[in-house]
């Protein structure tokens, strides 16, 4: 069944179309990453998706939910960890989870066993005290991912969870977002190609707002004729140029 | 309950800022003892302890302000309000929720500010309850010039106009300092037509158990704070629809 339902989604600021009549579905527990360079309207379809902007024209449909007219019951089973680092650096970690558990109405004892399983799994047990405002890049994303998915989303958007993080940073969130495959419908944007073709189930490539090409990263290869994804990925974009 | 779980983050952000404390707290009261300190030695009635106070709760308010556009820009910054704009939390609930937490704030400061006052040899009566009731208004004037800095401008900028330029129209357009009329003119018609010198003088007649000398200062205060109110909040859900 499709998690996701996208219908003609179109979004335009003035004359500048940033997502162009996107038709695409993703089913229920898969892993599907939006790919582009940059102004290539990942972020916009995100935005919209999470009911953070109206599209100009079309719908899509979030577990059968339309994100025009029925955002309250979007919003209650999505999540969203965005671009930038997104948690309240005067309150601890703890706290960071507490409001987001707070603002989805969760009771005291649902709260602190979600915390609690949340905080041993993403490793979070050492820094529970500490403020969010003094932990390093790599820890702020963790937590940015688990405050996303502390309200136990059915669908997750990540867009770019790995930006500006080191190697062993983005290996540690790789395993994460690896591990949530099947469980939850994931929506990643990313620049690295190849964290896109080791985490994805699928793989949209947009450019100037227009859906190129979705599929398996094995058949974007295959269509491009490379067995390189980012080959691939070159040869596809610079192609829609021509 | 979304809503107070949201209030109550901004409390903890605004409290556990040690600069907030200093300035929100600590200068009110260190311009309240200088003050006195001066009026001891060369007397003025500007300066005289029943004179001064009401001036400095309300000068004191303009710290709210930076307060709430402070944390409201810092979190439109951080990307955080995204984050809550995909929540359940509705508009009204962003609203109170960055509104309400500093309502107590401004209160708990009006309270020290008299405390010390009566330290410093202020009459002790049921006049200052209603001079603190009636500050409640004040701060919400003060509370949604925030809200609407907080909705268009960074937190650099909001450093700049709330910090610098509010607080010095708060300050030398309300007659806590020198009485307007000795300027006159056209900077006396500006200060009347602004709200502070209003707030002041309303203050200064509850506390002087002159409770017909409000009128019509508490109009100006009220209607200010309504147009204020109403043009934060239109801003604040703009600035969430251009998300």
């Amino acid at each position: 069944m499709d998690a996701i339902r996208m219908e003609g989604l179109t979004k335009t600021y003035k004359d500048v179309v940033a997502v162009d009549n996107l038709n695409l579905s993703v089913c229920k527990g898969e892993l599907f990453s939006l790919l582009g360079v940059n102004g290539a309207g990942k972020t916009t379809t995100i935005k919209m998706l999470s009911c953070l902007t109206q599209p100009t024209s079309g719908d899509a449909f979030l577990n059968g939910k339309s994100i025009c007219k029925d955002t309250a019951a979007v919003k209650s089973i999505i999540a969203v960890s965005p671009q930038e680092t997104a948690v309240a650096p005067g309150l601890s970690v703890r706290e960071n989870l507490e409001l987001i558990c707070g603002v989805h109405g969760f009771t005291k004892d649902k709260r602190n066993t979600k915390i609690t399983e949340l905080t041993k799994w993403l490793g979070l047990e050492a820094v529970i005290k500490k403020k969010a405002g003094k932990l390093s890049g790599g820890w702020q994303r963790r937590l940015s991912i688990a405050m996303a998915l502390i309200s136990q989303p059915e669908i997750l958007f990540l867009d770019e969870p790995t930006l500006g993080l080191d190697v062993l940073a983005r290996s540690e969130l790789w395993g994460i977002i690896h591990s949530l495959k099947g469980k939850v419908t994931i929506i990643l944007t990313t620049h690295y190609m190849e964290e896109a073709e080791a985490l994805s189930d699928r793989i949209a490539i947009m450019k100037d707002g227009k859906l190129l090409i979705c599929d398996t990263p094995d058949k974007i290869k295959e269509a491009a004729g490379t067995d390189n994804f980012e080959q691939a990925f070159i040869h596809i974009v610079k192609g829609a140029a021509k | 309950m979304r809503m107070l779980t949201f209030a109550n983050r901004n409390t903890k952000e605004i409290l556990r800022d040690p600069l907030n404390l200093a300035f929100g707290l600590g200068f009110p009261l260190v311009l309240t003892v200088l003050l006195s300190a001066i009026q001891a030695n060369i007397p003025v009635r500007l300066f005289e302890i029943q004179h001064l106070t009401p001036g400095i709760t309300v000068f004191g308010l303009s710290f709210m302000t930076l307060f709430s556009a402070t944390i409201i820009s810092k979190d439109r910054g951080s990307s955080l309000l995204q984050r809550l704009y995909t929540t359940p939390l509705t508009p009204v609930d962003f609203i109170l929720g960055y509104t309400l937490p500093i309502v107590p704030i401004a209160v708990a400061q009006c309270v020290i500010c008299y405390i010390t006052a009566v330290i410093l040899g202020l009459e002790v009566t049921v006049n200052i309850l209603y001079a603190v009731i009636f500050i409640i208004p004040v701060s919400l004037l003060y509370i949604a010039l925030g809200l609407l800095c907080g909705s268009v401008l960074n937190d650099k900028q909001v450093g700049g106009i709330c910090g610098a330029l509010l607080t010095n129209l708060s300050a030398w357009l309300s007659s806590i300092w020198f009485d307007l009329a000795l300027v006159g003119g056209a900077f006396q018609k500006i200060a009347y037509a602004l709200p502070f010198v209003h707030a002041v003088e309303m203050e200064r007649a509850i506390l002087a158990g002159n409770f017909t000398g409000i009128f019509p200062h508490i109009w100006w205060v009220l209607g200010y704070a309504i147009i204020a109110l109403v043009a934060a909040v239109s801003l604040f859900l703009r600035q969430m629809k251009k998300q």
